[in-house]
């Protein structure tokens, strides 16, 4: 099953190394991978999108806290919660395609960040599934490039992850 | 007054109490080894590699209840040294190695003898840091020593680039250490503890399984205390050997791949386990599908949680020091004022007894013609009364060491579990004997490891380390030449060494006491001399007989149960 494992850990070289190391040293999977510093400095947030099964997660959630430089763990697939990941796609905007290609990043929430001739660059926020349809409803032949963030995730209401 | 990062890098060793440094010197450690030369508090062991540097501060780790201590150059020190921290690592031994790096400004630029000491280590020490500034160098290894040997212990890593180590600042040695993301457990959750008890006095086929992690707590007290307390089984992993005496009734005998058919079958089949400080490895519990098969109770408790649950299910995980948890156990059972079922524990012994007539015990067929490898064993433990320190490398010798030397008290047993490191042997019994001076340390040793770290002889001859070095000299990698036997057709591929050194001369060229031994009837006599050697290094070359195999076996993949038992019986 696919989890959001998320993780306060000491902003400090070195530190996003030894969670990657974890992951392939032990074989588990990464979908993707988000960090970067909180409010407090000293502290970066990770999101990591995993599969596996329950004791799988379970190691991986103990051998998480075991690194020294992580100071809190959360799976957050335990409970209600947010993911949102963002996503910068490239696509070919040519004659009658361009209006078509407005009316359907209006309908999924995007927004054109750049036009040129034969293009539009659109960012899109969104859960996977939502940037995933998005693709499927552009077609693989006019997408000329696309960056995704991979999935920031957060508890809602009072799940907090802190110190 | 402002000291250089080499000198505040010794003084923090001093504040430490280190006694003993193992290193070998370079370029990046200059400094460093300078510092050392102008104090005499921590004394320097100039070993002649090293991955026998690391070895013998683990064996000197293991033999006590103190980090061991190593010291080593940059680049090829470093990646000599990786062998060690590894072996460390798998068996959970503390430890701190300090190495040099490369100055600062030159990390990044390939410069001559740099390599990546804190990308290389990643994967197998607990943590490690790389100190860019030599204002953080006490506070690091305050660290380091904390993080060493609390909670789970492990081998922690200091880089310390050479310009760091020249810097000056001041010195202070901090008082504690506060570190917001670790906080090892202290004591279990009562109300689990509480559980634990009652399954245990509810249990009809019990089974108490200790691992290394009662004799890194220093809980054999409590252990044996609760075993006895409970009139259970008790068996002991590779790791935990002496952890529980191996003269008590109660005691079954190691289990695993070469355990006893009773500490197997009596594992296979009790109804309530209790796996304290073991952590369940293939080596121990065989296929885990067969293991699973008999539905059996599991309390496991452990300081790691990693530990519990990674290969088998439990249904009682307590997580927590082993001395503390097993006192509020024994407390919690001495107050209930309850006792296992007197018949059913009958019942569940006669069946153990049926096995070890089954199983045969440890027998082996002796001969008067060759050297049996397990009567040398059983020799060596007959003579020292079963008080020495031994020491192994890896192979048969190993398993037959682990076997034949019954041992009563723990840290006595000192050998690599985890990784197998084959050339761990006698770099380890140096840490020993230097722990432990006038007391008697055997390395029981095989004609292929010793050569892998077999210039540990100098080292010996300059600190005049009395060890006696048992090899049983089979002429094969034994434990490869089993497997080729048992799994390969007996193709012997590459396990036969041609061209073995004469050992007695090697030893005497080190400056050392060697004697060959080729008839069963010169065995005793033989480690008598040795043994009456008390300042002398003794090299025994024993020529055993060479088709010997280790029984029983579970072989890999296949279920406790499933033992290959020798065809001497
Ligand atoms: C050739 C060869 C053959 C082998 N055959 C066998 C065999 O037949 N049988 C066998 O048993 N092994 C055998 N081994 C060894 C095997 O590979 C493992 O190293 C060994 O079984 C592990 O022992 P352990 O479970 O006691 O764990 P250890 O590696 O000793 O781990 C200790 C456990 O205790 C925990 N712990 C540590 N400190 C504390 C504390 N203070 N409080 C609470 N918990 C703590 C740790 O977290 C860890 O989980 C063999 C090895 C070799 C090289
Ligand atoms: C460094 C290292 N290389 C290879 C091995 C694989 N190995 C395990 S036992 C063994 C044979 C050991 O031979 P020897 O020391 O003569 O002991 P014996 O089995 O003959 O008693 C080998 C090669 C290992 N454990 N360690
Ligand atoms: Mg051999």
């Amino acid at each position: 099953m696919r989890h959001i494992i998320s993780l306060l850990m000491e902003n400090e070289a070195g530190a996003l190394s030894r969670v990657a190391g974890l992951f392939s040293a032990r074989g588990y999977n990464i979908e993707s991978l988000t960090v970067a510093p909180t409010e407090d400095p000293t502290l970066s947030r990770m999101t990591i999108v995993t599969s596996g099964s329950d004791a799988i997660i379970e190691q991986i959630t103990k051998q998480l806290n075991k690194l020294i430089d992580v100071v809190s763990v959360m799976d957050l697939s335990e409970g209600e919660h947010i993911e949102r990941e963002l996503m910068l796609i490239k696509l070919r905007a040519e004659g009658e395609a361009r209006e078509e290609l407005k009316r359907l990043t209006d309908i999924f929430r995007g927004r054109i960040l750049d036009v040129s001739d034969h293009t539009y660059t659109i960012e899109l926020t969104g859960a996977r599934v939502k940037l995933d349809s998005f693709i499927d409803a552009i077609g693989r032949d006019l997408i000329l490039e696309t960056v995704r963030t991979g999935a920031s995730g957060i508890g809602r209401g009072n799940r907090i992850l802190s110190l | 007054m402002e000291m250089t990062g080499a000198e505040i890098t010794i003084r923090c060793l001093q504040e430490e109490g280190v006694e003993y440094l193992f290193g070998y010197p370079g370029g990046a450690v200059l400094h460093i080894y300078d510092a050392l030369f102008q104090q005499d508090k921590v004394k320097h062991i100039l070993v002649r590699h090293e991955q026998a540097a690391v070895h013998a501060a683990d064996g000197y780790a293991r033999s006590s209840d103190k980090v061991g201590v190593a010291l080593v150059t940059s680049g090829p020190g470093l990646t000599n040294a990786v062998t060690g921290i590894a072996t460390a690592y798998m068996d959970s031994i503390p430890m701190v190695v300090i190495s040099g790096q490369v100055p600062t400004f030159a990390i990044g630029e390939d410069a001559f003898q740099e390599v990546d000491a804190v990308g290389i280590t990643r994967p197998c020490v607990k943590h490690n840091f790389l100190v860019k500034d030599v204002k953080d160098i006490a506070s690091t290894i305050k660290k380091a020593f904390y993080l060493a040997k609390s909670g789970r212990p492990g081998p922690v890593l200091v880089d310390i680039p050479k310009d760091v180590s020249a810097h000056k600042t001041e010195f202070t040695y901090p008082a504690s250490v506060n570190i917001r993301s670790y906080h090892p457990q202290g004591r279990g959750d009562s109300q689990q503890i509480r559980q634990a008890a009652q399954l245990l006095l509810e249990a009809k086929r019990p089974m108490v399984y200790a691992g290394g992690g009662v004799v890194l707590s220093g809980a054999s007290e409590q252990l044996t205390d609760l075993v006895r307390l409970l009139g259970f089984p008790c068996t002991n992993t590779l790791m935990g050997l002496g952890g529980f005496p191996a003269n008590d009734n109660q005691f079954v005998g190691m289990l695993g791949m070469h355990g006893t058919y009773e500490a197997n079958m009596a594992m296979q089949h009790c109804d309530v386990l209790v796996a304290i400080g073991a952590r369940f490895d293939d080596r121990v519990i065989g296929n885990v599908e067969h293991f699973a098969q008999v539905p059996r109770k599991i309390i496991h408790i452990d300081i790691d949680p990693s530990s519990i649950a990674k290969r088998v299910k439990v249904d009682v995980p307590i997580v927590g020091e082993l001395k503390l948890v097993l006192n509020e156990l024994l407390d919690v059972l001495r107050a209930s004022r309850q006792k296992p079922d007197v018949e059913e524990m009958a019942n569940w012994w006669r069946r153990i007894e049926e096995w070890r007539v089954t199983g045969g015990g440890l027998r082996y067929k002796n001969s008067s013609e060759i050297i049996k490898p397990q009567f040398v064993i059983e020799t060596l433990h007959k003579l020292t009364g079963g008080d020495a320190f031994v020491t192994s490398d890896v192979g048969q010798h190993q398993m037959w060491a682990a076997q034949y030397y019954k041992f009563n008290h723990p840290r006595r047993w000192i050998n690599s579990g985890g990784l197998g490191t084959m050339g761990f042997g006698l770099p380890a019994a140096m840490g020993v004997q230097l722990k432990h001076p006038g007391e008697l340390v055997a390395c029981v040793t095989g004609e292929g490891s010793i050569q892998m770290n077999i210039q540990e002889l100098s080292t010996c001859k300059q600190y005049h380390l009395p060890i006696k070095v048992l090899s049983l000299n089979n002429g094969y990698l034994g434990m490869v030449r089993q497997w080729q036997e048992f799994f390969h057709g007996n193709r012997f591929s590459e396990s036969y060494m041609d061209a073995l050194p004469d050992f007695v001369k090697v030893a005497e060229a080190y400056g050392h006491i060697g004697i060959r031994i080729d008839k069963p009837c010169d065995v005793e006599p033989a480690i008598i001399e040795a043994l009456s050697r008390k300042n002398d290094l003794v090299f025994m070359d024993f020529r055993t007989d060479p088709t010997e195999n280790v029984f029983p076996m579970v072989p890999g993949g296949k279920g406790l149960s499933e033992v290959v038992l020798s065809e001497d019986l």
